[in-house]
């Protein structure tokens, strides 16, 4: 019988990719160790090898096809002794475009697929296809276009980079592999390697040779793989990079950003899937910055690198692929320590940050077809926190809940929680709530990760407790 | 299955590799050996000498504070070692070169020439001092003579130094880093990943160890694996050089041979520099790990000062000018001890300020 050969996911975020050129043809003997293709993900083009001997019967995919969805099949091969002919699909199959997974057409005799598919992971809690509306404050008439936020992050650190030569870039693969989830891509072409700087893997060692260097007058951009990783380096941020303005009597500056992808990720395990944001956030002496949209992203990064700070700039790896609503302008910087309002809503406070902010606007679309007028404030900045924009939004609301992946002890969401009840007492019609991940470290079965993650729903439920519905 | 487009290369480690011409670590220890002081003039010595008792002096003023309660926290001194950081110092070259050190900073800043009255003021905690008291002993700081501390956390100072060094490097400013750490340092992680990243990089920095021969109360023996500590640059291709820290000037000499090697593009060097304290770790210390005897040796026999004076005095340096050195000294760290009781402490407001540099 023919052998399928299904999309491969390359990536733990892969869910689609780009067939971008078949290395083989119909017909062609091939046996195992081959390469049969080359395949785009969002971070990079890999080689797609062949694992068994044979023929290659019909190519249903043509090279070139984009948005390839994981576990399609894209080409059938024939055990030896088989005939190649006899084994494709029909020959038409092949110029359709390749949305169907083999799982929607089991084969006669198998059981259905679906009892075999994997439960859905935690990931899927995360998604979000609502976009983020126009931030009030650009200016008027502001052209817009539509851009990742992994290339407005990029374009953030090459425009201060073009600005201001004292800027570089370093950490590990962030150079010659165009970083290790290409939001480096290009710097390495456009400045050189004295400003682009792959490092050995070492994070204690070049976040030190990072805070010396602001502290000796440049402004590196510290580029963490993971901020799980950044546990090894801790001690610079916070010992070195956070006190020493203070502790010098204001003499001896750090300008750095540390940055990376934060949080979960998808199916990564408990030691790759931390939001670090309450840790740095805990400290004086250091600015944390966690953006969701494409233009909070661009705009706080150019921010932060122009910062006489140190700053904790976290990202989001989901949400790195993420298509946002870009300003078209020369010189796109925000303000630091300003939240937004995303939506409006008079019913209910939405709090959140990062990841989460996708979750509250899916949450408060769900809730105004209930009639629940909810307000979406994504706090953007952690440290320091706009309690302001909160607390006038809790006296407009009178109930406020917090959306916030990551665990529930300790977390913003208890500090936003204190925040409401110290100075906001008098506003609060109910208690306030916290929606966290589960308080276990993340667990890698697809199940458990998708029932330790917070969802909308959970936001919804919570929004439901504090209005009394 | 897929996998990445590039196989890893086998790696190569043959003995050819290993045994190439130009790797020659005992390069800079074989010049040192072939002369090993430097030779002052009378001058120069006089200076050398004069910085040197102003470092016992102030040191043992404010092991004097402490115990009147003025100087609080952990306050650890350089009395023993002077002869390091004022032979080190007196090489280095002020308009360009910076210096990061540990905990143990004192003794550095006065070498730097940094204004004694200032420092005392920050032990004492008052707003006059170099940190307007907000550092204390372990925390301070002078851009303005490219110090870069006094760092609490021990080792933390090799990476921020080479991190000063990158800056000299990416600036091409002609700058060296100079980065004093212990023997206790010695053994943190974070000291190889950045001789590491130092030599791979070229990047210009001294790495000076400092071996008193313990790691607060942990004899250099029950702690480390290497004792010979200037060996332990040797995996990362790292020159080392052994030097006697009793001498001001073989100290001198060895930062010279170590400063044309860096300046001449090649990387970092690794210096140890054997020396003694002879008070505790800190003032809080009763170093019974060693013996009183011990400490008495290094004293009679190896004392920097006394060393430098009999130099002097084969030089023609009368009694009565050294005296008047030490007259002038004592005045000096008296100066600084008055400034430090009567200068104010921080007012409150200053709480709040220098937490961040920016308003957001």
């Amino acid at each position: 019988m023919a052998i399928e050969l299904k999309m491969p996911a390359l990536s733990p975020t892969m869910e689609e990719g780009k067939l971008a050129k078949w290395l083989v043809k119909e017909g062609d003997e091939v046996s195992s160790g081959d390469i049969l293709a080359e395949i785009e993900t969002d971070k990079a083009t890999m080689e797609f090898e062949s694992i068994d001997e044979g023929v290659v019967g019909k190519i249903l995919v043509a090279e070139g096809t984009e948005g390839v969805k994981v576990g399609t099949v894209i080409a059938t091969l024939t055990g030896e002794g088989e005939d190649a002919s006899a084994a494709e699909a029909p020959a038409a199959k092949a110029e359709e475009p390749a949305e169907k997974t083999v799982a929607e057409e089991p084969q006669q005799g198998e059981k259905p697929a679906e009892d075999k598919k994997p439960a859905e992971s935690g990931t899927a809690n995360l998604a979000s296809e609502i976009k983020t509306a126009r931030d009030p404050e650009l200016p008027h008439g502001t052209n817009m276009k539509t851009s990742t936020v992994r290339d407005a992050l990029r374009d953030a650190m090459a425009e201060e980079m073009r600005r201001d030569p004292r800027v570089f870039v370093m950490g590990e693969e962030v150079a010659e592999y165009q970083g290790a989830y290409k939001v480096t891509q290009g710097l390495l072409e456009e400045f050189g390697p004295t400003r682009v700087i792959d490092t050995p893997i070492t994070e204690y060692g070049f976040a030190g040779i990072g805070t010396g260097a602001a502290m000796g007058g440049l402004r590196p951009v510290i580029e963490f793989m993971t901020f799980n990783f950044a546990m090894q380096a801790i001690d610079h941020i916070i010992n070195s990079a956070a006190k020493t303005n203070y502790m010098s009597g204001g003499q001896m500056r750090c300008p750095i950003v540390f940055r990376g992808p934060n949080g979960a990720a998808s199916r990564v395990g408990a030691q790759h899937s931390q939001n670090y944001g309450p840790w740095y956030a805990n400290v004086p002496g250091l600015v944390v910055i966690a953006p969701y949209d494409a233009s909070d992203a661009k705009g706080l990064l150019k921010a932060a690198i122009r910062s006489d700070d140190p700053v904790v700039f976290l990202e989001n790896e989901l949400v790195y692929g993420r298509n946002f609503e870009l300003p078209e302008l020369d010189d796109h910087v925000l303000p630091i320590g300003k939240a937004r309002i995303m939506r409006e809503g008079k019913d209910v406070t939405i709090v959140s940050y990062s990841i989460g902010v996708g979750l509250a606007l899916e949450a408060a679309e769900t809730l105004a077809a209930e009639g629940i007028d909810a307000e979406v404030i994504d706090l953007r900045t952690l440290r320091p926190l706009d309690k302001e924009t909160v607390l006038a939004s809790l006296a407009k609301t009178n109930r406020l809940v917090v959306a916030e992946e990551g665990f529930p002890v300790c977390s913003i969401a208890s500090e936003i929680s204190a925040i409401c009840m110290e100075e906001g007492f008098d506003n609060l019609d109910a208690p306030v709530v916290r929606v966290c991940n589960e308080d276990v470290p993340l667990p890698y079965a697809a199940n458990l990760e998708k029932l330790a993650l917070i969802d909308a729903k959970r936001v919804v439920e919570a929004v439901k407790k504090v209005t009394y519905r | 299955m897929p996998k990445a487009k590039t196989d890893a290369p086998v790696a190569e480690n043959t003995d050819a590799a290993i045994d190439e011409a130009d790797f020659a670590l005992r390069s800079l220890q074989q010049a040192l050996d072939a002369d090993r002081r430097y030779v002052p003039s009378k001058e120069e010595l006089l200076h050398l000498y004069e910085q040197m008792l102003l470092i016992r002096r102030f040191e043992e003023k404010a092991g004097q504070l402490y115990g009147l309660g003025l100087i609080g926290g952990f306050c650890h001194l350089y009395i023993g070692q002077e002869a390091v950081a004022v032979g080190l110092q007196s090489a280095l070259d002020n308009s360009k070169d910076s210096v990061i050190t540990g905990y143990r900073d004192h003794g550095h800043m006065l070498a730097y020439g940094i204004d004694p009255k200032l420092i005392m003021a920050e032990l004492t905690g008052r707003e006059a001092g170099i940190s307007k008291g907000k550092g204390g002993s372990m925390h301070m700081f002078s851009v303005e003579h490219r110090f870069y501390g006094g760092h609490g956390i021990v080792g933390a100072q090799v990476s921020l130094g080479a991190g000063l060094a990158f800056a000299h490097k990416y600036r091409e400013d002609g700058g060296v880093a100079m980065a004093y750490f212990g023997d206790g340092a010695a053994n943190q992680g974070q000291v190889y990943e950045s001789f590491n990243m130092a030599a791979l990089w070229k990047l210009p920095i001294i790495f000076v160890i400092e071996n008193n021969g313990y790691a607060m109360g942990t004899a250099v023996k029950r702690g480390s694996a290497e004792t010979h500590f200037h060996r332990r640059g040797t995996a990362f291709r790292i020159p080392g050089m052994s030097v006697d820290g009793m001498d001001v000037l073989e100290v001198r000499k060895a930062a010279e041979v170590a400063l044309e090697y860096v300046r001449g593009g090649n990387g970092p060097v690794l210096m140890e520099l054997n020396t003694y304290r002879y008070r505790g770790h800190s003032m809080s210390d009763p170093a019974k790990y060693r013996s009183r005897e011990e400490v008495q040796g290094v004293r009679e026999k190896r004392d920097p000062i006394d060393h430098a004076k009999t130099e002097l005095m084969g030089m023609g340096v009368t009694e009565e000018s050294l005296k008047e050195i030490d007259k002038r000294v004592r005045a000096q760290v008296a100066q600084s001890a008055d400034f430090a009781e009567n200068s104010p402490e921080p007012s409150a407001p200053e709480l709040y300020t220098d937490v961040l540099v920016e308003s957001y």
